[in-house]
């Protein structure tokens, strides 16, 4: 760990919209480079990234499409830099190739995605929550995803730096699942003296002058390995396909062992010190909500309109969707009589929720487009209490 | 306390502008809660665009506006739209020239305010945003205008006095309104 990055915002509170606070806390964790394309919602942070990071010694570059953005995130990861984007649900989609890329040579980049309304370009300029389970499962093959999820212009801020932290310690894509709503929103951030702010350094191999091809580039023994750096004299192979330890591609079935576990392993073997939550109202809880992102706002709200009617309702706020922490939402479950899970899609992340309650857990069935209303939250407790 | 305001407008007129500056003289001025949100249609230039802002002395949860204490509008679908929303208590500012004030006469929420042409007095169309803002704030949470007058100096610091001329003839032009019937407009 070390502090942040000078050249950063100053201290103290400003008034400021969600996306610009994604781009100042991306430039306090020390992100130099930007690949992308603009896209509704979440244009504003690539607009604010094009002056900004030249101001601070670093580059954004407008790519031809969402594909050419994640590829050069991978090679500027490789040449040593930390390395972002954002887009929303249908650059989501386009960069789900290369974020298998980075995910098998295990590159650290951050994916911001600001959710609008889906399927397809669905409402550009309006919220949804529909990318979730793409998050997780839409690059072909397993994948173990780190993600955030943030509530406010403060949360968006810090989670883009935590984002950056996880991504460099865990040599892996991290993604912020944030929303139309959370992105667009202007709140007082306050951003802390830059000693205050933690961030974590990559891991880097020692150049080595013998040029050895047996070298061990990818020790599948441990959890963090240092990532060569491409030009600071590391000869190494860096391969899309199944590699072994030396980088080089195999068809044997005890490298693809070894790799695919390290891959998930290094994530899974760690959630516990990645998973954030919040808890409110859960300690005399009978019935509680369970929700992420701007959904949780309303989730909130409807919570203290549920108490003040008489309904004992707490809130359980997932600010790391993924890895799901399932010990977390289990210990909730055991508590209540029942969950409601408030997400602004068809149903996403009530799937794990369900698969690790020990409770009855019903969602609330929201059409992207707009907020959930607290109303339909409270409607939900209401039947989860009666029943 | 809870106060809620929806500035509306054209692309190009500032409605968003005009949240932005008095959310941000309320929260880093005045110390309350502000959320302010955006929205806007999908065209480029000449389609609705307005700023939400919600201000509240305990955090903010629930972020959207549901029951407006003040409605501010420069174009006729944003009285249209947004009347249904606006509490009895609450307050309407509406352009005089741009907005059509036949359909609410006897509404004594609304307030007909003259600040195309008083913009065009002060020399600048773009200003009529901010003589707007100053008409609402002056009409509906009425306070010391200062920190307004803050907000838009660092918010325009090339037009600094302009803008705060903007916003004193916005509330001369309020308390000229309170005397005025809608009737004598229409």
């Amino acid at each position: 760990m070390s502090s942040a990055d000078a050249g950063g915002l100053k201290p103290g509170d400003h008034f400021m919209m969600g996306n610009f606070a994604c781009v100042e806390g991306a430039i306090l964790a020390g992100c130099r480079f930007y690949a992308g394309y603009p896209i509704t919602p979440s244009s504003e942070i690539f607009e604010r990234a094009s002056v900004r990071f030249p101001q601070v010694g670093g580059n954004a570059i407008e790519m031809e499409d969402e594909v050419g953005s994640m590829a050069a995130l991978v090679g500027a990861s490789f040449g040593g830099a930390k390395v972002m984007t954002a887009t929303s649900g249908p650059g989501f989609s386009l960069m789900m190739e290369n974020i298998g890329l980075a995910y098998i040579t295990e590159a650290p980049v951050v994916l911001v995605n600001v959710q609008r309304a889906g399927p397809s370009t669905g409402i550009p300029t309006l919220v949804g929550q529909g990318d979730m389970m793409q998050a997780k499962w839409g690059s072909h093959g397993d994948l173990e995803t780190i993600a955030y999820s943030p509530s406010s212009v403060q949360e968006f801020f810090e989670f883009t730096i935590q984002a950056f932290n996880a991504a460099e310690r865990f040599r892996t894509p991290v993604f912020v699942m944030a929303d139309q709503i959370v992105a667009m929103m202007w709140e007082r951030l306050r951003v802390p003296p830059a000693e205050e702010i933690e961030v974590t350094q990559r891991l880097v191999m020692e150049p080595a002058a013998d040029q050895d091809r047996e070298r061990v580039v990818f020790d599948y023994a441990k959890d963090f390995i240092p990532m060569p750096i491409a030009g600071r004299g590391s000869r190494v192979n860096v391969d899309s396909l199944t590699h072994d330890s030396r980088g080089y591609p195999t068809t044997d079935h005890g490298w693809s062992e070894k790799m695919t576990r390290h891959l998930a392993g290094k994530v899974r073997g760690h959630a516990r010190e990645i998973w954030r939550w919040e808890e409110k109202f859960l300690e005399d809880a009978e019935v509680a909500v369970v929700s992420y992102g701007s959904a949780a706002r309303s989730a909130l709200a409807a919570v203290k309109y549920a108490r003040a009617k008489g309904v004992k309702a707490g809130l359980l706020r997932l600010q790391t969707p993924w890895p799901f922490p399932d010990e977390v939402v289990e210990k909730v479950s055991r508590k209540v009589s029942g969950l409601v899970v408030a997400e602004i899609n068809a149903g996403q992340m009530i799937h794990p929720v369900r698969e690790n309650s020990r409770c009855p857990v019903v969602g609330v069935p929201w059409a992207p487009g707009t907020l959930i209303e607290p109303r339909a939250i409270v409607d939900a407790m209401q039947a989860v209490v009666a029943s | 306390m809870k106060f809620e305001i929806r500035i509306t407008g054209l692309g190009g007129q500032g409605a968003i502008t005009a949240g932005h500056v008095f959310g941000s003289a309320a929260a880093l001025l005045e110390g309350k809660e502000v959320v302010v949100t955006e929205g806007y249609s999908p065209y480029v230039t000449g389609g609705w665009s307005r700023a939400d802002v919600v201000v509240s002395d305990e955090p903010i949860d629930y972020p959207l506006v549901s029951r407006l204490d003040a409605l501010v509008t420069m174009y006729q679908e944003g009285l249209d739209l947004n009347m249904k929303m606006v509490k009895p208590t609450g307050v309407v500012v509406a352009e005089q020239r741009l907005v059509d004030l036949s359909k609410v006469v006897g509404d004594k929420r609304v307030f007909p305010i003259p600040a195309a042409d008083a913009a065009d007095k002060l020399g600048k169309k773009v200003l009529m945003n901010i003589v707007m803002l100053g008409s609402a704030v002056a009409l509906a949470a009425p306070r010391s205008l200062e920190p307004l007058k803050k907000a838009v100096m660092e918010r325009f610091p090339k037009a600094a006095e302009l803008n705060v001329r903007a916003l004193d003839t916005g509330a001369d032009l309020a308390r000229a309104a309170k005397g005025r019937s809608i009737e004598s407009l229409v």
